[in-house]
């Protein structure tokens, strides 16, 4: 596992990259800004990624994140990649449902099944 | 305060000061603290801490455009089954029936401009002033759910 640092873990699992954001809450404009700054060298590293975002261990977040989310689904195909997010729980599934944007996101239950579904 | 609604417990307000970005999940932390010892469920405190951590955030970003003379006031108020908050700031106010709705096709990919469409799904009442830089939101608990 390469840690790029110690809030997010990237792993190599077969032919995707999965990013495990490991934040119980993500908010501070300060640590959106990290996570654009750790995620944004692995796509530029993976040609056409297949990128899945974990937030099994997110209990909360904004909508800063959420803009941050639609930015790099937008960088992430304009380099023909895909993304994944997998892990969310019911009520930033609600988040999701609200504002409809389940309806742009391909959301998995787990970083497994996403990882599979490419 | 100068809202419709004007039974705001004001007697039992507490009020924070904001000046930056940084200092609103500590505030809004503070608040959340307290409303999770009062009667409201999980669902509720998830819904008031999202709509709080959005309206703050606003205040600063959007109402003071991020200048640190400038402040974001947090007031509060929890009684019973309901709680108050308003949120002001220093700008000129904004007019929020002209704010795009988030959720058409055209805005589904815009990365902003869902903080307030935010706010006024999560909580039961959400009114601006007339000048349109302070908002006062409300939500109640239903007790009997108090598990969830």
């Amino acid at each position: 596992m390469d840690k790029a640092s110690p809030k997010i873990a990237v792993d190599y699992v077969r032919s995707a990259v999965v990013v495990t954001l490991n934040y119980e809450k993500i908010l501070d404009e300060a640590d959106i800004k990290s996570i654009e700054k750790s995620v944004l060298p692995v796509i530029d590293d993976n040609d056409k990624i297949k990128l899945v975002l974990d937030f099994s261990k997110v209990q909360f977040l904004s909508s800063a994140m959420l803009g941050l989310l639609i930015r790099l689904k937008k960088t992430i195909e304009d380099k023909g990649g895909a993304l994944r997010l997998s892990g969310i729980n019911d009520k930033i599934m609600g988040v999701f449902k609200i504002t409809r944007l389940d309806k742009i996101f391909t959301i998995m239950q787990d970083s497994a099944t996403a990882t599979e579904s490419f | 305060m100068d809202f419709n609604n004007n039974d705001f417990p004001l007697e039992r307000a507490k009020t924070i000061e904001i000046d930056s970005l940084d200092r609103v999940s500590c505030a809004c932390e503070a608040v959340v603290d307290a409303i999770k010892a009062s009667d409201f469920a999980n669902d509720e405190v998830f819904a008031i801490h999202l709509a709080l951590e959005e309206a703050v955030v606003n205040a600063i970003k959007h109402g003071n455009n991020c200048d640190p003379s400038k402040k974001a006031y947090l007031t509060y108020s929890i009684s019973g089954d309901r709680v108050d908050i308003v949120v002001s700031d220093e700008g000129d106010g904004f007019d929020p029936s002209n704010v795009p709705d988030p959720c058409c096709d055209h805005n589904l990919c815009k990365a902003s401009g869902r903080g307030l469409f935010l706010i006024k799904s999560y909580m039961d009442l959400v009114e601006h002033n007339d000048s349109g830089n302070s908002i006062h939101m409300v939500k109640f608990a239903k007790k009997e759910e108090k598990d969830r």
